[in-house]
C-alpha cells in the first residue's frame, strides 16, 4: 500500500450520539448505518468513515419491502485514491450482513469525486467485484478496514 | 416459421444442487440430448444428464482439481467432445474424455489475467477466448487436442466480457465494459482478422457494459444486452455476406427497455425464435416478434 497519503489532515466529525432501539428485526436507514459507520478509513485506520463524514445517516436509502439499499459516500477529497477500496468495503461488509434478497448498491455522492462515474461503474459490476475479491491482499485490506476496536 | 402459441411461460423442472458456491454459467451439448455442464465460483464444472427413463437429471462428472479460482463460462464444441472453459485464473481449459482413465485437458495460459468467455466455430476448427486484459485471442483446433494461437485481437479499451462465433459463418463477435461490440473479420482463409465494425452509441448501440450476444437461427439477426438495462436486436443482409463479395454492417434495428430495472447479464435467441433475457432483478423476460418482420416498434411482449 502507498506510504504517502493523500490526505494528511482529515476533517474529524463530531460523533453523534448512538440511539439505541429495540427492534432490530427490520432493516432500516439506522440499521444499515450501524453495519457500516465504524468501517476504518483505509489511510487513517483510527478514524472511521462516520468520523470522516464519508457517511452519514443520509447516505442510506433502504426499503426494506423492496428489498434494496443504495448507499452514497462521500470521499473526504476529490482526489483521494481510495474510494473504490471505501466502496467496495461497504458493499461486502453489507452483503455480509444483509439477506440474500437484499440488493446493494454503492456510489460516490455525485459531484465528490473526479473519478466518480469510473468507481460506481466498477462497483456496480458483480463480475469485477467477485474477481477483485478472489485477491487475497485485497481481501486483507479490506478485514483490516472492518476490524472494530 | 411455425406459429408460436402465444401463452409463453416458463415452469421450472428440476433444480439441480451440488455446486458450492455461484453457478455463472451453463451450457446444452449441442450433439447429445439431455446432457449439460455448468461452472461455477466452486473452480469446478459439473456435467449433468438426463435420465431417459425417469427424465430426471444427475450430476454424471465434476471436473475439478484444473482450475484454481472461478469457472466463469464454458463451451462445448460442436462435435459435443470437447468442453472449453474459462476461468479468472487466467487459463481457459478444453476437456477431453473427461471422467475417463483417457481424460485429457490442455491449458492455454496467456490471457494477463480473468478470462471471461470462450467460443467454438460453427466447424470446430477455432476456439475464441476474451478477457479483463481487454483482447481476443483466435486459437486454431488441431488434432490431439492441442491448439495453436491464430490471431491476438485488441480494440476493445476495457474488460471483454463475452465473445461469440457467428453460427455460419467464421466472423467473431465480442462485447465490452467499453459499452461495444466489436466484429472481426478475416478477408480470406489465412486468418488475417480485423475489427470491421464497433457499435457504439453513435450506432444506436449501448450506453453502458455489453454482457452477452446471440444469434437467431439464421444469422441474420442478433440480439445484445446491457447494464444500461436494454436488449436491442440488429440485423444484416445474410445472404449478400455469404456470396463472399466482402463484409456487410450491421445495422441497429429496435432497443427494447423497461422490460428490467437492474443490468441484464444474459440473452439467448432459441431456434424457435423466442428471445429470453436474465436480470440482477431477479426475472427472466420472454420476448417474440409479432410480425415476421422485425420492424421497430414491433411489440416484444412478456
Amino acid at each position: 500500500m502507498d506510504s504517502v497519503l493523500t490526505n494528511k489532515n482529515p476533517i474529524i466529525y463530531p460523533k453523534r450520539t448512538r440511539r439505541s432501539r429495540t427492534d432490530q428485526s427490520s432493516t432500516d436507514e439506522f440499521s444499515s448505518t450501524n453495519r457500516i459507520r465504524d468501517i476504518k478509513d483505509p489511510e487513517h485506520p483510527e478514524l472511521s468513515l462516520e468520523d470522516l463524514n464519508v457517511l452519514t445517516e443520509e447516505s442510506v436509502e433502504v426499503d426494506d419491502h423492496k428489498s434494496y439499499v443504495i448507499i452514497t459516500f462521500t470521499p473526504t477529497l476529490p482526489h483521494c485514491h481510495l474510494p473504490t477500496h471505501i466502496g467496495l468495503c461497504i458493499l461486502v461488509k453489507l452483503v455480509q450482513s444483509l439477506p440474500a434478497r437484499f440488493k446493494v448498491d454503492v456510489r460516490v455522492a455525485p459531484g465528490s469525486h473526479d473519478k466518480e462515474t469510473t468507481v460506481n461503474k466498477q462497483l456496480g459490476d458483480k463480475e469485477r467485484v467477485t474477481a477483485a475479491l478472489e485477491n487475497p491482499e485485497l481481501v486483507a485490506l479490506l478485514n483490516k478496514m472492518m476490524q472494530v476496536c | 416459421m411455425k406459429l408460436m402459441d402465444k401463452n409463453l411461460g416458463l415452469v421450472e423442472v428440476q433444480k439441480l444442487e451440488g455446486h458450492t458456491d455461484r453457478v455463472w454459467n451453463v451450457a446444452w451439448n449441442p450433439a447429445a440430448d439431455g446432457v449439460l455442464a455448468s461452472c461455477s465460483a466452486d473452480k469446478t464444472v459439473r456435467i449433468w444428464e438426463q435420465s431417459s427413463l425417469t427424465r430426471s437429471w444427475t450430476c454424471k462428472a465434476v471436473l475439478e482439481g484444473t482450475h484454481t479460482r472461478t469457472v466463469k463460462s464454458l463451451a462445448w464444441s460442436p462435435s459435443g467432445k470437447l468442453l472449453a472453459t474459462a476461468s479468472f485464473d487466467g487459463t481457459t481449459c478444453v476437456w477431453e474424455n473427461f471422467a475417463t482413465d483417457s481424460e485429457s485437458v490442455s491449458v492455454l495460459q496467456v490471457h494477463e489475467s480473468e478470462v471471461k468467455s470462450v467460443s467454438w466455430n460453427a466447424s470446430g476448427s477455432l476456439l475464441a477466448t476474451c478477457g479483463r486484459d481487454k483482447s481476443v485471442w483466435i486459437w486454431e483446433v488441431l488434432p490431439e487436442n492441442e491448439f495453436e494461437c491464430a490471431a491476438v485481437l485488441t480494440g476493445h479499451s476495457e474488460d471483454v466480457k463475452m465473445v461469440l462465433w457467428h453460427p455460419t459463418m467464421d466472423v467473431l463477435f465480442s462485447c465490452s465494459y467499453d459499452n461495444t461490440i466489436k466484429i472481426w473479420w478475416s478477408e480470406d482463409e489465412y486468418g488475417d482478422y480485423n475489427c470491421v465494425q464497433t457499435l457504439g452509441e453513435l450506432n444506436n448501440g449501448h450506453s453502458s457494459t455489453v454482457w452477452s450476444i446471440s444469434f437467431n437461427a439464421a444469422g441474420d439477426k442478433m440480439v445484445t444486452c446491457s447494464d444500461d438495462l436494454t436488449v436491442k436486436i440488429w440485423k444484416t443482409d445474410i445472404s449478400m455476406m455469404q456470396t463472399g463479395e466482402g463484409y456487410v454492417p450491421w445495422t441497429h434495428v429496435c432497443t427494447l427497455s423497461g422490460f428490467h430495472d437492474r443490468t441484464i447479464y444474459s440473452v439467448h435467441w432459441s431456434r424457435d425464435g423466442v428471445i429470453a433475457s436474465g436480470a440482477g432483478d431477479d426475472t427472466i423476460q420472454l420476448y417474440v416478434d409479432s410480425n415476421s418482420d422485425s420492424v421497430c416498434p414491433s411489440p416484444f411482449y412478456l
